[in-house]
């Protein structure tokens, strides 16, 4: 009994070491943004993604539009295929049902930041503003992934 | 099919109508890929033997789709300047070529690009030179890229952005030629993930 709350200790001491970090996370009103992250670019002629995840804790919200110092038009897109055609249809506002959440992820619904004004390179971050309906704005810092990344490189504590 | 098939048969028809009768035989189902695809022999962007192409690669090279028959080949339409789809199947590609391990070096893959006025050669390997070597970069005159895609069934459109710039609609998921130059199967973008890696050993399988 002794030895299993031992090893038990240690397993919980380790663990948390050897998994990836948590998220950070951005509580205000009723909604909790987290694991944002976008990809690297190659210099700024392209534009950039934006990734993020959105917990809705109270009614019905709405995302209405984002905004980051470092691009002049970022939007609000979703990617839809249709009948094997892929295209991005710009959104005006994303809806987050009552205690729900939604992702902005690879293939769905993703920030488009247009008119980049400088390069993401990988292993930095900025800033992304959220403008809520009800919760008003809310900034989380984004990390830049590599070009290949396909999720947060975090641990989402949902 | 067959109606489909001698609409859209017509050469020399200029993009804007080619397009539309395109998105016409995608709405009604007409391609192959939409149908069982086995039963598509001899029709039309089924075959790569069919097909009269030519592309510039990433490299310089000059690619014509017979120089594909005698290998398994993945096509996919795509462009550098594409945020979110298509980084995705780069990197659902390279995750089944990683799966796929010593088999799939006799498996090749290319990106066509249906941006041809942004994505030069040299673009491709660039923008390339990010994701599994083992992805080549297809570009070519708008007029090269036109006939590709007519070839393959595929579709794609110009969509002009607010701020004078422009995005590009295009046919996305994976299309899987066998050794025979025949279409084997389509990977499409939100299949589930296992489906990939046994449609694309179907398609080795298959005797040239």
């Amino acid at each position: 009994m002794l030895k299993s709350t031992a090893a038990a200790l240690v397993l919980a001491a380790i663990l948390p070491a050897t998994a990836l970090a948590e998220c950070v996370e951005v509580t205000q009103g009723n909604v909790t943004v987290s694991a944002a992250w976008s990809r690297a670019t190659i210099g700024t002629d392209r534009p950039a993604v934006f990734y993020v995840t959105i917990r809705n804790n109270g009614s019905e919200e709405r995302l209405m539009g984002i905004e980051t110092p470092v691009a002049d038009m970022p939007m609000l897109h979703e990617s839809v295929v249709e009948n094997g055609a892929a295209r991005m249809s710009h959104v005006d506002q994303i809806v987050i049902a009552p205690i729900d959440a939604v992702s902005l992820e690879p293939g769905g619904y993703h920030g488009m930041l247009m008119d980049l004004q400088t390069e993401l390179v990988e292993g930095t971050t900025f800033p992304v503003t959220l403008l809520f309906e009800k919760s008003g704005p809310v900034t989380i810092d984004t990390a830049v992934l590599p070009l290949r990344a396909r999720e947060a490189a975090c641990e989402e504590a949902l | 099919m067959r109606r489909g098939a001698l609409i859209l048969g017509g050469a020399g028809m200029v993009a804007a109508v080619g397009f539309m009768l395109a998105v016409g035989a995608w709405r009604s189902g007409d391609l192959p890929w939409q149908q069982q695809v086995t039963e598509t022999v001899g029709t039309r962007g089924a075959d790569l033997e069919s097909m009269s192409w030519q592309l510039t690669s990433h490299e310089g090279e000059r690619v014509s789709p017979q120089s594909w028959i005698g290998q398994t080949s993945l096509v996919f339409f795509g462009f550098t300047w594409c945020p979110d789809v298509c980084p995705m199947t780069l990197l659902n590609i390279s995750d089944w070529l990683e799966e796929l391990g010593p088999d799939a070096d006799g498996l090749a893959v290319h990106l066509v690009s249906v941006d041809p006025e942004r994505d030069t050669p040299e673009v491709l390997a660039d923008y390339l030179s990010n994701f599994d070597p083992r992805i080549s970069g297809l570009t070519g005159s708008p007029d090269e890229v036109a006939q590709a895609a007519d070839d393959f069934n595929a579709t794609y459109r110009r969509v002009p952005r607010d701020d004078g710039d422009y995005t590009v609609d295009h046919t996305a998921g994976v299309m899987v030629f066998g050794p025979d130059g025949r279409l084997s199967s389509m990977i499409d973008l939100h299949d589930d993930p296992k489906f990939a890696v046994p449609k694309i050993r179907r398609a080795m399988e298959r005797e040239v």
